[in-house]
């Protein structure tokens, strides 16, 4: 099984309208929205939802007013400042609360209840280039890490079904909690960047996460002729570190045009930016093993 | 006064947005990059930086030989960073989110405080203005943590001087974009008006309306995309602050690291009336609440 994951570390360098693209150019495949956060890949796979699943996780504390003598023991002892008095009672704030656990367990009147969250939906659904598996979680919510981590397994489970050999999945920015549950298990990671001095700092970063984690890694910059010395920078950085630099995109309004469609770019007909795209990802193909 | 510079989707242009306000406001300001897994402002405002204070996390630490095998704190602990296997307790600090309940739980004292390094802090100046960012360390999954010891230094800094906090977030609208706005008087939602800035833009606004606070937005490379959103924050009642031209030259110019309201008078006059617009915004929330 190959698991491919594109990410950037840096937002809007380009992972979703490349994943989008070899989507559509490679074979057999389960492709995969890692951002479950802000996804935004089914804006251009239009998945068929086959099937739907709430998504649970975490718990809330509740205090229920009734029983609360008010000895603000649960103030004390929350390290996330969740718990506050309100007239004569306590009150959880839910935008806080981390769901540790601790208010509940040393509440002396045992009054705080402590229900699991509903926060997202997970989908399976059918688009025009193969299985999809993708989710949304509730805006402002947590535990973003578990669903990715659900989301990879049933990836892995469905290709085992449908004896598929590869999963191509787009990640979120950054490289805290969904980014770290993302890696695990990946056998290549896409690292795409943009030749600007954030571009690549954030690259740098998600190379030293790759790093940590032991995993390979190759690059793609994106928009590489808006500026020539921080490309040539960037695959400075690159040599130095035997990254395999996988494409010099060009910056191109064609990649807009595909986004407004809904289309991949390289579903928009022959053209040098979709010439390269494939020629990216024949390489990735072959370093993914 | 504390303005957020947010935005749901990744790249739209929020530091670009900040580092330009931040360069021509007109008050005693403190600029604070928020986005702590991938700080980009000072990329844009060269503060001279002090050396960086360590940043930790309590999480417990275990003395196998006092552990009696209760199984409380494994009860008790919501992110798997405890475990009994083979007759010995594990601790997985890495897990830990440190709420400090195993710790409170153990009578037999086996469990104790220690820390985990989150990442560093930074403190500079740039001119005029006072700076102030977070750096995760890269393996660190828990962000929030680290913004919240930023936040405090923030809190003492502007507590001292009465300053105005423009602040960096991250991007996204789940835990780390929340805690990155949820003191700030003022949110400025970036977006550009293709079909992802836009579908993120609703999130980010769903996510941050139940907050309460005044908000607005920033069109960035207008000209580039649909129109859905124009018509989206109309019906919102959302105020458009800002448009800023989807033009190459100014890709080119961020791209060698300058700031976007030093590039031509007429975008030093777009982050003029940003900045206006922004103090009537706050103003009038403030009214609001005096009434409330």
């Amino acid at each position: 099984m190959r698991e491919i994951l594109i990410i950037s570390g840096k937002g809007g360098t380009g992972k979703t309208s490349l994943t989008a693209a070899f989507a559509h150019i490679s074979a057999n495949k389960i492709i995969c929205d890692l951002d479950v956060d802000t996804p935004d890949l089914h804006l251009l796979l239009q998945p068929d939802h086959e099937k739907e699943v709430e998504f649970h996780a975490g718990n809330e504390a509740k205090i229920d007013p009734a029983g609360c003598i008010s000895c603000g023991i649960c103030e004390d002892m929350c390290r996330y400042n969740a718990i506050h008095q309100e007239n004569d009672t306590f009150v959880v704030d839910p935008i806080r609360c981390e769901g540790c656990k601790v208010c509940v367990t040393f509440c002396p009147e045992q009054t705080i209840s402590f229900p699991e969250k509903h926060c997202g939906t997970w989908y399976v659904s059918s688009t025009r280039f193969g299985t999809m598996v993708h989710a949304q979680l509730f805006p402002g919510e947590e535990n973003s890490g578990r669903l990715v981590s659900l989301l990879k397994n049933e990836a892995k489970k469905l290709a085992k079904e449908k004896n598929i050999d590869c999963i191509l999945s787009d990640g979120a920015p950054g490289i805290g909690c969904p980014v770290i549950s993302s890696l695990s298990g990946t056998n290549f990671v896409v690292l795409v960047t943009e030749p600007t001095p954030s571009g690549r700092h954030d690259l740098e970063r998600v190379a030293a996460l790759c790093e940590h984690f032991r995993l390979r890694a190759g690059v793609i910059v994106n928009k590489a002729d808006l500026n020539v010395d921080e490309t040539e920078k960037i695959e400075r950085f690159c040599r130095g570190k035997e990254y395999p630099l996988l494409a010099k995109l060009p910056h191109d309004s064609l990649v807009t045009e595909a986004m407004v469609k809904g289309v991949a770019v390289t579903e928009l007909g022959e053209s040098a930016i979709g010439t390269e795209i494939r020629q990216a990802w024949e390489q990735i193909e072959k370093l993914a093993g | 006064m504390k303005i957020s510079v947010a935005s749901g989707k990744g790249g739209t242009g929020k530091t670009t947005v900040t580092a330009s306000l931040a360069t021509i406001w007109d008050s005693p300001l403190l600029a604070v990059d928020l986005d702590v897994e991938e700080p980009n402002l000072h990329l844009f405002l060269h503060p001279e930086l002090g050396p960086p204070t360590k940043a930790w996390m309590e999480v417990p630490e275990l003395d196998v030989g006092k552990c009696n095998l209760c199984g409380d704190c494994v009860e008790l602990c919501q992110f798997k960073a405890l475990s009994i296997m083979i007759s010995t307790l594990t601790l997985y600090p890495d897990m830990c989110h440190g709420c400090g309940g195993c710790i409170a739980i153990c009578k037999e004292k086996a469990l104790s405080p220690a820390k985990r390094e989150l990442g560093e802090i930074y403190e500079g100046k740039t001119g005029d203005i006072d700076f102030l960012s977070g750096t995760l360390r890269v393996g660190e999954a828990m962000t929030p943590p680290l913004m919240e010891q930023v936040k405090k230094r923030m809190a003492v800094i502007i507590e001292d001087s009465g300053k105005d906090v423009i602040l960096d977030a991250p991007p996204g609208v789940s835990c780390p974009a929340i805690c990155a706005v949820i003191d700030s008087d003022v949110i400025v939602l970036v977006t550009d008006a293709t079909p992802f800035g836009f579908y993120d833009f609703k999130l980010a606004w769903e996510s941050f309306a139940p907050l309460g606070k005044p908000m607005g937005v920033v069109i960035n490379r207008a000209g580039m995309g649909t129109d859905d959103i124009y018509q989206f924050c109309a019906e919102k009642n959302i105020p458009l602050l800002a448009e800023i031209p989807f033009d190459r030259t100014i890709a080119e110019a961020y791209s060698r690291g300058r700031v976007i309201s030093d590039v031509s008078k007429e975008l030093n006059e777009v982050f003029a009336s940003l900045r206006d617009k922004i103090r009537v915004l706050a103003d009038q929330s403030g009214k609001e609440g005096s009434h409330a």
